[in-house]
């Protein structure tokens, strides 16, 4: 609540007083404390006798920044005298450094007032080697250097201390996953629901084979160590097994070379396992380019001269996914989508007719192979599903006890 | 439109004829797309493999690889450690070697080792990562304060009995609760280890109509970036034309 008659005439004094006090200041020579001061850059409070007396930032202590790879230096310091919203007697910050202290110290970066810290991340940085640093506080023209700091070494860190709660995670995941691919091997039955566009994928070889058509699967933009790119490579291996079964042809166009290597082995893999390796054509399992509209553009082209009866994409796709999807539609092609990409899962359900949406798609890749390993880790994301609910309203129920506890845990979570 | 010079206005064009000729796609396939399509494919190929050439293999190996040879000439540093830097950029080309045994039909079971060293190592760096980024922080970002939501409501429920007129607080209140139903029906939908029925069937619903009305304001907010493209497109395409008629004074 703003009481008026308390505030304006503590704030009229003040200001009557920094008035007369600049009015004082240009009249007469500067008072013996502020000799080095420059009268012409000033503010009304800045060099008023009110101020304090201009002096270097305190408390400067250089260290290597915890928690990185090395090749970066925290450095902190106090504020100068003066250096706040009444008085603001300080323009900036001047910071230094140096490799020994025989050298001379060579200029870093200015910081502006109210600065009481700066990560040192320069490329010159080395781990293992000494660093000094000086700080100095700018007063108008004038500088006034703290104490040196240093030396600081950086240096790499093996363990992340705010990443404890990750480590936390990966471990009971890794041991929820490990224990189950145990138990499917075992014979332990994994429950894994149905999924309406994995059902159809029978369906759409069937239909490729009746009409005498290829089928196209575009395993996407990704890299090959990408978790939607391997979960691809899995359903490929299902399609291109089934062509093989049904004699058919698939053809998969590749836009990165190593998962176009992987995407070969996995389709002459499969017709091995279907019985006919002599089928296989390594020329249907091909280089693009690696550029995103050119391999569109061919993808496309494709579409429209072979007149696939079925295109599956699976894997990352980007600003392509609507261009790819919307020609296969108009060259009447069954379509069937799988993406982890959320801004690009709309547009495929758009225009394809089906979609496998994030964590779906690696669902399937378990649901088609039946691998213990696949089986396993899925359910193990199950839990990790119920573990992540859990955190979460525990969080918020911690909250309703005490609201310090609360905000301790969020930032204990966050890493803070 | 000021007046280009000649060489601007053939490049101008070519790119026309290029733009016009992707666009006939829009009709059906035909021999220009192909044309464009060829080209561009061709083109982005061979710039490809100079920009890999240069950014990767020489950048990355072979100019490491010379300097830690020459290091051998050079004073200081102790041998060991010589030796150790000149293994650890030796021993990515010799892995990447090992890909071209897929030529050699006897051998091609060993371009398996490189890849699944890429793929191991790509997996271990980027499961921290995932799990740091996409669980962890999203599960603090859930962990809302009740008694906040709670006062926020309250508060301005009673601004707006008492004075007529609402901060819009209550809002932000609601916001909170609906993001944190949505996030757990979203994961209810996405948990495969049981049928969607009773109490898990109803948040899976839920869940998938949160996901849909996310997934719709995307498409929407997507398709008008695209718009903005084709806007692009067609000014590039009336751009010429008009350079086209001042050159020749039409």
């Amino acid at each position: 609540m703003i009481q008026p008659g308390k505030k304006i005439p503590m704030f009229a004094i003040v200001t009557l007083l920094s008035v007369l006090s600049a009015y004082i200041a240009q009249a007469q020579p500067p008072h013996s404390h502020m000799t080095f001061v420059d009268p012409d850059s000033v503010f009304v409070f800045k060099y008023s006798s009110l101020a304090p007396q201009p002096g270097p930032p305190e408390n400067l202590a250089a260290a290597d920044s915890p928690n990185d790879a090395g090749g970066a230096i925290s450095i902190s310091w106090s504020k100068a005298p003066g250096d706040n919203t009444i008085f603001n007697s300080v323009d900036g910050y001047l910071l230094y450094r140096s490799a020994s202290l025989d050298d001379g110290f060579s200029f870093l970066t200015r910081l502006p007032a109210g600065s009481t810290g700066y990560s040192d991340s320069d490329p010159d940085l080395k781990n293992g080697e000494n660093f000094y640093y000086q700080v100095a506080a700018l007063y108008g023209r004038d500088t006034l250097y703290a104490e040196t700091a240093g030396p600081a070494v950086p240096g790499a860190q093996l363990f992340h201390t705010k990443r404890i709660l990750v480590l936390l995670f990966m471990a009971l995941f890794s041991g929820t996953a490990l224990y189950l691919i145990n138990l499917a091997k075992r014979g332990g039955t994994l429950y894994v629901r149905p999924i309406p566009g994995i059902d159809a994928v029978d369906d759409a070889i069937g239909r490729a084979t009746e009409m005498g058509r290829p089928i196209l699967f575009v395993p996407g933009l990704g890299e090959a160590s990408r978790v939607a790119t391997i979960a691809a490579f899995t359903i490929l291996a299902r399609v291109a097994k089934k062509v093989a079964e049904y004699q058919t042809r698939i053809i998969v166009p590749n836009y990165d070379p190593v998962v176009m290597t992987i995407c070969q082995e996995v389709v002459k893999e499969a017709y091995s396992s279907a019985g006919r390796p002599d089928d296989y054509d390594p020329k249907d399992v091909y280089f693009v380019t690696q550029d995103q509209f050119p391999y569109t553009a061919s993808v496309n082209g494709t579409m429209l001269r072979e007149k696939p009866a079925t295109n599956f994409y699976m894997g990352m796709f980007y600003a392509e996914s609507l261009v790819l999807a919307e020609t296969g539609f108009v060259s009447g092609s069954v379509q069937i989508a799988g993406t982890d990409q959320l801004i690009q899962i709309p547009f495929f359900v758009a225009a394809c007719d089906y979609t496998l949406m994030g964590e779906e798609l690696y669902a399937a890749s378990a649901y088609l192979s039946q691998e213990p390993q696949q089986l396993g880790t899925l359910k193990a994301q199950d839990w990790g599903k119920i573990m992540a609910i859990t955190l979460m309203l525990i969080g918020s129920i911690v909250y309703l006890f005490d609201s310090g506890a609360g905000e301790a845990l969020k930032n204990w979570v966050i890493g803070g | 439109m000021e007046q280009i010079s000649l060489g601007t206005l053939i490049w101008m064009t070519v790119a026309a004829f290029l733009t016009l000729s992707i666009f006939s796609f829009l009709y059906r396939d035909n021999p220009f797309y192909r044309f464009a399509e060829h080209l561009i494919v061709g083109i982005s190929a061979g710039y490809w493999i100079a920009i890999l050439y240069h950014t990767s293999l020489t950048d990355l190996w072979i100019e490491p690889l010379v300097d830690s040879v020459s290091a051998f000439g050079a004073a200081g540093g102790s041998i060991p450690a010589k030796i150790g830097i000149l293994l650890a950029n030796l021993t990515p080309g010799v892995i990447g070697c090992l890909m071209f045994t897929r030529f050699f039909k006897s051998k091609a079971w060993i371009s398996r080792w490189p890849i699944a060293y890429y793929l191991g190592i790509s997996a271990g760096v980027a499961l921290p990562l995932y799990i740091q980024s996409f669980v962890i922080r999203q599960v603090a970002a859930n962990m809302f304060n009740p008694v906040i939501i709670y006062n926020t409501i309250v508060s301005d429920l009673s601004t707006l009995y008492y004075y007529g007129n609402s901060m819009m607080g209550i809002w932000t209140g609601i916001g909170d609760i609906i993001i944190l139903l949505g996030c757990v029906c979203g994961l209810a939908y996405f948990y495969f280890s049981a049928e969607h029925t009773g109490v898990l069937g109803a948040a899976a619903k839920i869940g998938i109509w949160t996901l849909m009305i996310g997934f719709g304001a995307t498409f929407g907010y997507t398709v008008m970036a695209r718009i903005s493209l084709l806007i692009g497109r067609f000014n590039f395409l009336i751009d010429w034309v008009s350079a086209l008629g001042n050159y020749f004074n039409l």
